[in-house]
């Protein structure tokens, strides 16, 4: 009887999450899948005939908001890695007793709404907020200078909400070095730069590697900050989708756009493992 | 045994071989600062080992020893005073740029990288030609029986073979010492003592300076030239192994290193350079005595275990000018091949006694039993403090 429970007993505690993802996951993507290779409109309803040629219209309707959207994802994710390593660095090694307290404040922002924040930047970059209106005033910057409204404005919105998911992993990995190994280095004739260079930045990369993932995904298909801080110049593929699902009430090309965006990044996404050799950064990650 | 034991001590705090020192202290001291304190970790030591010496440093943890050995390594700066290697001055030359290496207590392998390419590091960071690396890293990996396991990464070897591994990584630089902080902590018993037997012959093998740090007396006496005993942050004594066990300088050193029974009293009469300490008309303790102890001086002494014969019954023949202490058994331990007794004494101390099992005879006494403990004079040492 015993044995019996101790078998099924690792399936009773996956069958929670199994059931949600399967009802919340499963159920929907399969919709989706249908609702893309459907035809019709709202007010005759839609039927499904398996017109794929949506894709092909939508992808060439689309194309430079897609392309778009995954450069403003790469560059958000390259300078997240530039700001959010050198922070997490410090944090690691020079946060001492305060380690916590500094953690803490870098997710202090996520204690306010994602808009609501990526609002509060819209006031910062306005014309006449409180940067750009005193170096206009100082003469330091023309009349035509502008923030809001151009790519610079998206990216730093896209790499300030995502910047603690940049850190944390980062800090994790970089937190598990046993200071003994930098010292080993050290002993070895390591100076501090080849110390880094050899060893601490390889045993962080698992850390990069987790924060990559979890930063350029939601980057590349974001709908808030080009909403907020862009223009029409900027707009991402995800506002092109939520327009098409709420405003258009255009289904087929929504559901459609949405494929070939999880098509797009999972592809970038797994071209990005198989160049940095997933399998070295998992072992090292597992030790 | 008729040298004054002080001096015997003094003369080899020198490292035996003449020559530059291949690392020296002079005057340094460490201190450390916790909580807005200063706290002394090494106080004022003076030290020279030896070229191709193996000298431990020795003592219970926060002793000092490990702080010794990272200023040598460079990880840490004296407060004051001068580290020398090889008669140079070395005080602020950080740790990249010295030539020494060091086995880690964890080992401290770089997770990332295999057992060929951690080997080759230091040679590598040292621009050696391709070449010549790999040369020398088959080389070291066979004296320490590491061939073949070139592309193992340090997750996928035993304990024992990653701390052959750290052994490896450091001599293949052909360092002018090696310092090993505990390095063999982390083994089990049978292992450990398989290293010990294994290290001692690489020391032999490559002719380098060891500094070997450890809080295993055992370990320390069977493997080096030179022990010193650290407590406190003060070397309490320097010296071999056979001086160190045999004449303990300080009380803490005949407490460290192995048994000891220390009995305290005041000197009776001196005579023919011994000092006769007297508790009873019979119980006495005869121990050689410095010049200058004179009558009514209050001695420490102490005996070891294993030198001490223990007789049932019959007082033994009081002639043989050693000492007699009379007691009652108040323990007995089987060992296999000793028994250790505990014997209360007149003295007022409780003694240990061991005495081999050489033959299948039963044991000497048993719990209760009236004894008499006897040795001979030389065998009783005055503590100096």
């Amino acid at each position: 009887m015993s044995r019996v429970r101790r078998k099924i007993a690792p399936y009773l505690l996956v069958l929670p999450g199994g059931i949600w993802l399967l009802i919340f996951f499963a159920v929907p993507m399969f919709t989706m899948l249908s609702l893309s290779l459907q035809e019709g409109d709202i007010v005759t309803g839609y039927r499904f005939t398996g017109h794929w040629q949506t894709y092909t219209e939508a992808i060439s309707a689309y194309q430079t908001q897609l392309v778009r959207s995954l450069i403003y994802g790469v560059i958000a994710t390259i300078l997240l890695i530039a700001i959010a390593f050198p922070m997490a660095y410090w944090i690691a090694f020079y946060g001492g007793r305060r380690k916590q307290t500094y953690l803490f404040l870098v997710l202090l922002p996520f204690f306010v709404s994602f808009v609501l924040r990526t609002i509060s930047w819209k006031q910062i970059l306005t014309d006449e907020g409180p940067l750009l209106q005193p170096l206009r005033d100082a003469g330091l910057i023309s009349q035509a200078f502008h923030i809001l409204g151009t790519p610079y404005a998206v990216i730093l919105g896209l790499v300030y909400n995502f910047l603690p998911f940049m850190v944390l992993p980062i800090y994790v990995a970089l937190e598990r070095i046993d200071p003994r190994v930098v010292e080993a280095a050290r002993d070895l004739y390591a100076n501090p730069a080849t110390t880094f260079r050899r060893v601490i930045f390889p045993l962080a990369l698992p850390g990069v590697f987790a924060g990559v993932l979890m930063t350029f995904i939601p980057a590349s298909s974001d709908f808030v900050n080009s909403e907020v801080l862009g223009s029409s110049d900027t707009t991402m593929i995800g506002q092109v989708i939520q327009t098409q699902f709420l405003e258009n009430s255009d289904y087929p090309t929504a559901s459609a756009l949405s494929f070939v965006l999880m098509a797009v990044l999972l592809v970038g996404v797994f071209s990005y493992a198989r160049i940095l050799g997933t399998e070295d950064v998992m072992k090292v990650a597992a030790r | 045994m008729t040298t004054p034991q002080h001096s015997a001590v003094r003369a080899r705090s020198a490292p035996p071989a003449g020559g530059t020192p291949a690392i020296e202290f002079v005057g340094v001291n460490k201190n450390y600062l916790s909580h807005g304190e200063t706290v002394p970790a090494v106080k004022r030591t003076d030290l020279a080992i030896g070229q191709g010496e193996f000298f431990s440093l020795l003592g219970p943890s926060g002793c000092g020893k490990t702080t010794t050995m990272r200023m040598i390594a460079g990880f840490e700066e004296p407060t004051a005073g001068k580290v020398f290697l090889d008669g140079n001055d070395v005080t602020n030359v950080s740790a990249n740029k010295r030539d020494v290496n060091m086995v880690f207590q964890s080992y401290a392998l770089f997770p990332h990288l295999n057992t060929y390419q951690n080997v080759a590091f230091g040679l590598e960071r040292k621009k050696v030609a391709k070449s010549e690396i790999s040369r020398r890293v088959a080389e070291i990996l066979e004296i320490v029986s590491l061939t073949g396991m070139e592309k193992r990464s340090p997750r996928e070897m035993s304990g024992g073979q990653q701390q052959r591994v750290a052994l490896a990584r450091a001599l293949v630089n052909r360092p002018r010492a090696l310092l090993l902080d505990e390095p063999l902590g982390a083994l089990d018993l049978k292992l450990r003592q398989q290293m010990q037997i294994e290290l001692k012959r690489i020391q032999r093998e490559v002719g380098i300076t060891f500094v070997y740090v450890t809080h295993d007396q055992g370990e320390a006496l069977t493997m080096s030239d030179r022990i010193a005993v650290m407590n406190a942050g003060v070397i309490e004594q320097l010296g071999s192994p056979r001086e160190i066990y045999e004449r303990p300088a300080s009380r803490f050193v005949a407490g460290f290193i192995g048994t000891s029974n220390i009995v305290d009293g005041h000197v009776d009469r001196v005579e023919g350079g011994l000092a006769v300490l007297s508790y009873t008309a019979q119980d006495r303790v005869v121990v050689p005595a410095a010049p200058s102890v004179r009558q009514g001086d209050r001695l420490e002494v102490s005996i070891r275990p294993e030198k001490i014969d223990m007789h049932r019954g019959v007082p033994p023949v009081q002639a043989t000018g050693g000492s007699v202490l009379s007691g009652t058994v108040t323990e007995v331990v089987y060992h296999g091949t000793s028994t250790n007794y505990t014997v209360a004494t007149a003295a007022g101390a409780d003694f240990t006694v061991f005495d081999q099992n050489a033959s299948n005879a039963d044991d000497l006494a048993d719990r209760g039993d009236r004894v008499y403990l006897t040795w001979a004079p030389q065998h009783s040492y005055m503590i100096g403090d």
